[in-house]
Parts: structure tokens; C-alpha cells; sequence
């Protein structure tokens, strides 16, 4: 076994593009569900329609990087709004079936044969992160401390993502403390007394909803630059069902919960993972584990291990054990 | 501020009743709420269908009635929380029709609910800030600027401070308002409601579920209400409380109003008690009706004979 290689990989992951992509996705969740309590299914949709926005603009028709971001951006608003206006007057669990549905179909005209000539079909799109490697301001080389280091162009895009990252976090510390904060916590709690306060429970939950879209559509960005290609696969209906656990794991309605999660969720698959296949190759785990089949393993064991959580601490890592209380009265 | 003490605001809410008609839909000298000809119907069952009613500014109005009579419903239509298949009300001299729920709280009118609708995960504190109105911090953009709204902030918790001390809610400030009791939700219900600053408060029972020794309390809440020149008009279905605190009763049943009156007189109205306990539930059948059945059960029976052959 060797330990030293399950490490050094294990700490790369918590740092890693993965979970600086997961991150931004869980902020925009927290921000959705946490928060105002919007049941929002479709998050690789926004991530999707970003990523696309931008990969298209660039690789199908050749236009500028910076127009690319702002045709993402525009179009992960347009979706928010696509789905927003005709649900978020109805109860919150029509969201939930409409965005998992949406997301499906977003994913679905992305691969679609018919518009393989925009989209790119399954294979997606590529050859459309050069502008934003050109702007890398990382010489050659590798970065790092010892053997945890990267090379330039994953050193550039994981500086940018978590920038991004302490910047989102500072946006939600700032508006949670403010009055607007204070409107979309109530609304989760009960939307008919904050109607009766006078506030715009509509517009409020609109907010939201563009506001934790467009924090994962930056993820989408990412997403797609750092592995310098798109595929329609990335974006399907398990995406969000990992943010949504990120979320959940670090717990609801905290400011540095959705990053810590993601580091934490992308530690447990990629060390457990490792350590099985190592264990694997060294002959110490009993037939029925293959190579094959570890990687199905990885996921039951650290679904075994969020069970575990959430029986013996329900409010995740950073909630408030009085709050779970509240619920059971 | 004693509960039997006859004020001059009480004094002058009764002076304006005075002599007024126990007809259902009489006009007051001076009403905040008129409603015309509302109705709302679900499916075949029409739950509401109000001619007219209107509401006298600086009074305490209850709303009575049977199970099902539709009062909640009407509260819920006059609140912007339903929508009226037909009809209109204004309050203050404004058509209300079709305006959304928060927008009528907007304009001076706040209710509260039959369920006490706390929230359940922010502080006492912060269930009251919400309250208030044009607050700068409510804005997305300025809210990322705590400076433009912090003053108002203070202002603001100066006020509900004030509140929760008179509403006896200080001492649980800082406490979740999931954890109150149910008579405290109801307290910090009212005294959030009163952040809107609002000119006509209403309470959809008030009293349900409170415990005895905190009625009295919540009572002189709602009397304090009309010292201080607001209009109160409450559903609720405990006469004694009904009897206390109202200067004007106005009776429901099966969507209609059916009567108006002061409250000492309005229980020995025949209508009224029609309505609670049905119309000749003690009158026994005459020797016409019963002859009359008798008839129509032959003339079937007849009928059926006839189709058969």
C-alpha cells in the first residue's frame, strides 16, 4: 500500500478543481435552500447553460472569451426566470419538480443530435479555453508546497475558483446579516406571515433564485475551463444531488458550510477510493472487490458514512443543534 | 389599565353605534372598511356572499359565527390571501379588489392568523425588525452596504424593544421564537403585526389555544389597541371575550352576514340563535307539513308503479 501517494492525492482533492466547482454549486443551493427554503432540483442546469453559453459562444462561432462569460451569465438568468415565474407563486415543491425537470431537458437539447452542430452533440465542445490560459499570469512550471503542488494551468484556474469562492462567501456573510437576509429566512419559514408584513414574498424568492444560480453558473465557468472541454453528461440530475449533500454535510444555512462540505465530500471519495484500489492491487481485500467494481464501493461507503451523520449529528458540521430542536416541537 | 374602565375612546365607540339599526349591513357614521357585494364561491359551494358591511373607524368590531360560516374565508379575501369571484371593498376610501396580500398590509390594513404563524428559526428580535416598512437594508444592493442601513436598524429595534416590553416578551429577546409557548406566538404575532404600523389590525381568534391566565393579558392588548386610535376587527368564537372587549358584533352564517348588534343583545337575537342552533330546532312538525310529506312520499311511490308497467 502505498500510503504516501493516497495522501498526497487525498490532500490535492481537498483544494482541487472538483471541489472549488462543488463549492460554488453548494453556494448557490445554500443560498436557494438553505435560506429562503426554494427546493431548486436544477442546479447542473445553471452550471450547464453557463457552461455552454460560454463554450458555444467561443468555440462554435468564434466570438470573444468575454462575450462567452456575458452570454452565460445571460443565460443563466433567463433560466431562473424561465422557471421562477411560473413556480414560485405555487407551492415550493412545484419547483423542485419543475427544475429536476428542466435540468433534464437542458441536458438532453445539449446532446441532442439535432443541434450536434451548436452543441457539439455528446462529445460537447473544446478548444475554447485558450483566451483564459492566455491570460494566465503563472509561468511555466509547477506550484506548490513539496509533493502537493500543481501545474501552472491548474494553479491559474484553482487561484481564479477560489477567489470566487471567498468573494460568494463574502456576498452571503454581507446579505444574511443585512434586512434582506432577514426577508428570505423568514420566507422559509413561513411565506404567508412575511405576505402579511408587506413584502414582496415573489420578488424575494425571484432574488434568490437568480442570485444561487448565478453563484453556480460561475462554477459552470470553471467546470468547463479547467478540464478545457464540455460534455452534457457533467450537468445530469446526480450534480445536484451532490451539491444539494454538500450542503446538507456542512449544514444549511451557514456561510462556509457549502465550501467546507465540498472539500470534505471530495476528501472522503477520493481517499476512499484510492485506499480501495491500492488495497485492491496489494491483494488485501477478498475477490469480490475488483478494480472494476470499487468505484461503485467508494460511493456506497461514503453514503454509509453521510447516513451516519446525519443520525448522530442532523444539523451537519456547522449547525445549530437548537435549530433541529425547533423542528420536532 | 383596567379591564373594566370605560375610556373615552371606548365612549366615543359607542357613541357611534349608538342608535344605529341591528339590520345587517347598516351604515356607520364614519367606516374604514365598506364591503360591496363580495363573493366567493369553491366549486357549487358559495362559502362568502357579504352584500354589504361596513366597519367604524376607531371601534372594535367582532366577527361571529357557526363552524363554517365563512369567516376566515372573508378575512382571508379582505387581506389580499383570497381572491373575490365578485364584488369590492375599499378601506380608507381605496378599492382593494385584486390587490395583492402584501400590498393591502402596505396600505394600513394587517391581520394576523388563526394557525400563530411564528418564525420559527429567527430570534423574537428579528421577528419583530420584520415587521417595519420601508426598510433600506430590504433592498438587494443596498443591503451589501451595512452603512446605509444600519441607523434605521437601530431606530428599528428601539421600537420593537419598546413593544416587546409592553407585549412581556423583553426577557425572551434573544430566544428563537420556535421555542415560545403558544400563548407567547400569539403576544409576538400582535406585537409584530403593530411593527407595520397599521391602522386596521386583523385578528383571525385570537384567543385560540391561549391559556387562561394569559387572556386577560392578550385581552387588555387588543383594548390598548383602540387607545391608541387603531381599528380592530377579530374573528373569534368565545362569547365571553366577544362580550368584554367588543363595541360592535357582526354575525356570519353560511356566508351571509345575518345580523348586527351590540354585543350585550345581539346572543338573544332570534336570527342569531336561528343561525347556532338551527331554524324550529325545537318546533315540532304541524299536522299540514306532515300531511304534505305524506303526499309526496305517495305520489313517488305512485310514479315509480307507473314507470314500472
Amino acid at each position: 500500500m502505498d500510503w504516501n501517494a493516497i495522501l498526497i492525492t487525498t490532500v490535492k482533492a481537498s483544494i482541487g478543481l472538483e471541489t472549488v466547482v462543488y463549492a460554488l454549486a453548494a453556494i448557490g443551493v445554500n443560498i436557494q435552500f438553505g435560506y429562503a427554503g426554494l427546493l431548486n432540483f436544477g442546479q447542473a442546469a445553471f452550471l450547464g447553460v453557463a457552461a455552454y453559453g460560454m463554450a458555444v459562444t467561443v468555440a462554435t462561432f468564434h466570438l470573444p472569451f468575454w462575450l462567452g462569460i456575458a452570454i452565460g451569465l445571460a443565460a443563466t438568468i433567463v433560466l431562473a426566470f424561465l422557471l421562477g415565474i411560473p413556480t414560485l407563486r405555487l407551492r415550493a415543491d412545484y419547483l423542485a419538480i419543475v427544475t429536476i425537470a428542466a435540468a433534464e431537458i437542458v441536458r438532453l437539447v445539449f446532446r441532442s443530435v439535432k443541434f450536434s452542430s451548436v452543441f457539439g452533440g455528446s462529445d460537447g465542445r473544446q478548444n475554447f479555453s485558450g483566451d483564459f490560459f492566455a491570460m494566465n499570469p503563472y509561468a511555466p512550471g509547477t506550484y506548490g508546497i513539496g509533493p502537493i503542488s500543481f501545474n501552472e494551468r491548474v494553479t491559474w484556474i484553482l487561484t481564479v475558483g477560489w477567489v470566487l469562492i471567498a468573494i460568494c462567501c463574502g456576498l452571503v456573510y454581507l446579505l444574511m446579516k443585512s434586512p434582506w437576509g432577514r426577508v428570505l429566512k423568514a420566507i422559509r419559514e413561513d411565506e404567508d406571515a412575511v405576505r402579511s408584513l408587506g413584502k414582496n414574498v415573489f420578488s424575494y424568492k425571484m432574488q434568490a433564485l437568480v442570485l444561487g444560480g448565478l453563484v453556480g453558473c460561475l462554477g459552470g465557468f470553471l467546470f468547463a475551463l479547467g478540464q478545457a472541454s464540455v460534455q452534457p453528461d457533467l450537468f445530469s440530475t446526480e450534480f445536484t444531488f451532490y451539491a444539494y449533500t454538500i450542503v446538507i454535510l456542512g449544514g444549511a444555512a451557514r456561510v462556509f458550510s457549502p465550501v467546507v462540505g465540498a472539500a470534505i465530500f471530495w476528501v472522503l471519495l477520493v481517499f476512499v477510493g484510492n485506499t480501495l484500489s491500492e488495497a485492491v492491487s496489494a491483494g488485501l481485500l477478498p475477490s469480490l472487490f475488483t478494480v472494476n467494481n470499487i468505484g461503485a464501493v467508494r460511493f456506497m461507503l461514503v453514503g454509509l458514512g453521510l447516513m451516519l451523520l446525519l443520525i448522530f449529528r442532523p444539523q451537519g458540521i456547522f449547525g445549530d443543534k437548537r435549530e433541529i430542536a425547533l423542528d420536532a416541537r | 389599565m383596567h379591564a373594566d374602565s370605560t375610556t373615552t375612546k371606548k365612549a366615543a365607540a359607542l357613541a357611534a353605534f349608538a342608535g344605529l339599526d341591528r339590520e345587517p349591513g347598516v351604515a356607520k357614521p364614519d367606516p374604514i372598511l365598506v364591503v360591496d357585494n363580495v363573493v366567493r364561491r369553491f366549486g357549487g359551494l358559495t362559502a362568502v356572499d357579504v352584500a354589504h358591511l361596513e366597519i367604524q373607524r376607531g371601534s372594535i368590531t367582532a366577527l361571529i359565527g357557526p363552524n363554517g360560516a365563512g369567516k376566515t374565508t372573508f378575512f382571508n379575501q379582505l387581506t389580499g390571501f383570497d381572491s373575490a369571484d365578485e364584488g369590492s371593498w375599499t378601506f380608507n376610501g381605496r378599492q382593494l379588489k385584486g390587490v395583492p396580500a402584501h400590498r393591502v398590509a402596505r396600505t394600513g390594513m394587517v391581520r394576523t392568523f388563526q394557525l400563530t404563524k411564528a418564525l420559527s428559526k429567527l430570534t423574537v428580535m428579528e421577528n419583530m425588525r420584520l415587521g417595519a416598512q420601508n426598510q433600506r437594508g430590504e433592498n438587494f444592493f443596498r443591503a451589501l452596504v451595512p452603512g446605509s442601513w444600519r441607523r434605521q436598524e437601530d431606530e428599528i429595534t428601539e421600537r420593537a424593544e419598546e413593544l416587546l416590553e409592553r407585549f412581556k416578551l423583553d426577557a425572551k429577546r434573544d430566544d428563537f421564537a420556535g421555542s415560545l409557548s403558544g400563548g407567547q406566538r400569539k403576544l409576538l404575532e400582535m406585537a409584530r403585526a403593530l411593527m407595520v404600523g397599521p391602522e386596521l389590525v386583523m385578528l383571525d381568534e385570537p384567543m385560540a389555544g391561549v391559556n387562561p391566565a394569559l387572556t386577560q393579558s392578550l385581552l387588555s392588548h387588543v383594548k390598548d389597541l383602540r387607545e391608541e386610535g387603531m381599528t380592530v376587527l377579530f374573528v373569534e368564537h368565545d362569547m365571553d371575550m366577544v362580550r368584554d372587549i367588543s363595541d360592535w358584533v357582526v354575525v356570519m352564517a353560511q356566508g351571509a352576514v345575518i345580523a348586527e348588534g351590540p354585543p350585550d343583545t345581539i346572543m338573544s337575537d332570534q336570527r342569531v340563535v336561528d343561525a347556532y342552533l338551527g331554524a324550529h330546532h325545537d318546533a315540532p312538525m304541524s299536522a299540514e307539513e306532515f300531511e304534505e310529506q305524506l303526499q309526496e312520499a305517495e305520489a313517488e311511490l305512485e310514479a315509480e308503479i307507473e314507470e314500472k308497467a
